[in-house]
C-alpha cells in the first residue's frame, strides 16, 4: 500500500466509504491519509471510483453532507421484497409544508399558513423535525417571536442533492393556467 | 362584461340569470353534498384547495359563482364541521366572506378612468393566493417524486464487527489548530484553482448566517464571510446579509465611522 499509488488510494477510499454509516466529507477523507494528499488528488480518485461503480447495483454519490455509497433506485424493488414493510407515505399537508419551507426559507408558521390557507398542525412540523429535514434557525422579531424554519443539510443529502439550487425548479405559474377564459379587463 | 344578477333579485321563474342566460337548476358540481363531508374533509387541504378544485373541475370563472347559494352551502358545512373541528370551519368561513367581499366590490361602480392609475382589481389578491398555493401544491408533488433515502434507495454499509460501535471523537486543541491550518491552506489553494460553475442560493446563505448568529449571538460582520469559499460565495453571503437586514431578522451596528461592524440577531428591546 502506498499513498502515492492511485489504485491503492482508491481501495482505501472504497473501504472507508463502504464502512461509514454517514456520508464523509472531503476533509474527513483527507484525514484518512493523514492530510498528506491534496484535495484535488482525492477528487480525481473519488471520480474514478465513482465511474468504476457505475455499472453496479451500488453507486458512489456526492451529496450535501459528503460522499457515500448507496443502492441504485432501480434496485429498490428487490430490496423491498426482503423487507416487505413499506415506509409510510407523507400526507399532502406534510409535503406542502416541506416544499414551502424548502423554497421560501426562512419562513414562519404564519407564512406557511398564509400560503396554504389553513392552520399548520404542530404534528406536521414535528414530523419534519423528527426526520431531521427542517430546523429552527432563528426567531422573527415581531410580536410572538415566531420561529423561522429552514431545511437542513440532511434533507438535501436524503434527496441526493448537494445544494438547495439543485431542487426541482418551481413550476411556472401564469394566470392563463388558472383562468384560461378569464375576461381580461382594461389594464 | 355583464354582471351576474344577484340571486335575491331573480324572482321570476328561472332560478337565476347568469351572463344573460337562464338557469333552472343549480350547477350541482359546485357543491359538496353534506353526506360526503367526511370524504370532502380528507380530500381537501383547506378552502384554497377546495376553490382550486372547483375552478379546475368546472372550468368556471371563480368570481361568477352565485354568491348567495354558495354562502348558504358554506354555512351548512360550517355547522356540520362545527361538531368536528372548529378551526377548519373558521377557515372556510373566512374564504366565504372573502368571496362575498370581492363580489360586492365588483358590483360597485368603477372609478373614473382618470383615477384608474393605481386602481386595484379586487380579484387580484385571491388570484395571487390561488396561484401561489397551486405552485406549492405542484412543487410538493415534484419534491415527492425526487428519490428519497430510505424509500427509493438505501445507504450501503458493510458489516463491521465491534468497530460498528460508535466512538465519540477525541478533539484536542492541537487538532483544532491543525484543522485551521488545513482550512487556511485550502483557502490559499482555492484562489488558484478554477472550480466549475456553482449556483448559490441567497436563501441558503440567509439560513446559514442565522444559524451562525444563533450559536454565537453576536459576530463581527467580517466573521460571517466564509473566506475559504471564494468570491461568489462572499458576494452571495453579502446579499444574504442585506436581505436579512431588510427583513429585520438581524441588526447591523457600528459605533462610529470606520469602526468594526457587528451583526446580531434582531432584538426586541422595546
Amino acid at each position: 500500500m502506498s499513498i502515492n499509488n492511485l489504485e491503492d488510494v482508491k481501495k482505501v477510499l472504497e473501504t472507508v466509504l463502504l464502512s461509514a454509516t454517514l456520508p464523509l466529507k472531503l476533509g474527513e477523507l483527507r484525514r484518512v491519509f493523514e492530510e498528506e494528499l491534496h484535495s484535488d488528488f482525492l477528487r480525481i480518485a473519488l471520480e474514478e471510483l465513482r465511474q468504476e461503480w457505475q455499472h453496479r447495483g451500488v453507486e458512489l454519490v456526492q451529496v450535501a453532507e459528503g460522499w457515500r455509497f448507496q443502492t441504485r433506485a432501480e434496485f429498490q424493488v428487490y430490496l423491498d421484497r426482503l423487507n416487505p414493510e413499506k415506509p409510510p407515505k407523507y400526507s399532502r399537508a406534510v409535503l406542502e409544508t416541506l416544499s414551502i419551507i424548502a423554497y421560501r426559507q426562512p419562513v414562519t408558521r404564519g407564512d406557511i399558513e398564509e400560503i396554504r390557507g389553513v392552520a399548520v398542525n404542530s404534528q406536521i412540523i414535528r414530523t419534519l423535525e423528527d426526520r431531521g429535514w427542517i430546523e429552527v434557525v432563528a426567531h422573527k422579531e415581531v410580536p410572538g417571536r415566531p420561529a423561522l424554519f429552514a431545511t437542513t443539510k440532511q434533507f438535501l443529502s436524503d434527496l441526493n442533492l448537494r445544494a438547495l439550487s439543485e431542487l426541482p425548479t418551481l413550476p411556472e405559474m401564469g394566470k392563463e393556467t388558472l383562468f384560461a377564459d378569464f375576461p381580461v379587463e382594461s389594464e | 362584461m355583464s354582471e351576474a344578477v344577484p340571486q335575491e333579485l331573480a324572482t321570476a321563474t328561472p332560478l337565476a340569470r347568469v351572463l344573460g342566460q337562464d338557469w333552472n337548476e343549480l350547477p350541482h358540481d359546485l357543491y359538496i353534498p353534506p353526506d360526503a363531508l367526511e370524504i370532502f374533509l380528507d380530500a381537501f387541504e383547506g378552502p384554497l384547495d377546495l376553490l382550486l378544485w372547483l375552478i379546475r373541475r368546472n372550468n368556471i370563472n371563480v368570481l361568477d359563482i352565485p354568491m348567495a347559494d354558495l354562502t348558504r352551502q358554506y354555512v351548512e358545512y360550517v355547522e356540520l364541521m362545527h361538531k368536528r373541528s372548529l378551526e377548519l370551519a373558521a377557515e372556510y368561513l373566512v374564504m366565504a366572506a372573502m368571496l362575498i367581499e370581492i363580489k360586492s366590490r365588483m358590483l360597485l361602480p368603477r372609478p373614473d378612468k382618470a383615477e384608474e392609475g393605481d386602481e386595484h382589481d379586487p380579484r387580484a389578491e385571491l388570484v395571487r393566493r390561488l396561484l401561489e398555493y397551486e405552485q406549492m401544491k405542484l412543487a410538493a408533488r415534484n419534491l415527492d417524486a425526487v428519490p428519497q433515502l430510505g424509500r427509493d434507495f438505501q445507504m450501503v454499509t458493510v458489516f463491521l464487527d465491534q468497530l460498528a460501535v460508535k466512538r465519540l471523537p477525541q478533539v484536542s486543541t492541537d487538532d483544532l489548530i491543525a484543522a485551521w491550518t488545513d482550512i487556511f491552506k485550502r483557502a490559499k489553494m482555492n484562489t488558484h484553482h478554477k472550480i466549475g460553475r456553482q449556483e448559490l442560493s441567497v436563501r441558503e446563505h440567509m439560513s446559514r448566517v442565522l444559524k451562525a448568529l444563533q450559536e454565537r449571538g453576536r459576530a463581527l460582520f467580517t466573521e460571517l464571510f466564509p473566506v475559504e469559499a471564494g468570491r461568489p460565495e462572499l458576494v452571495v453571503t453579502f446579499l444574504a446579509l442585506l436581505e436579512l437586514t431588510r427583513e429585520r431578522l438581524i441588526d447591523l451596528t457600528q459605533t462610529e465611522p470606520f469602526a468594526p461592524i457587528h451583526a446580531s440577531l434582531a432584538h426586541v428591546d422595546q
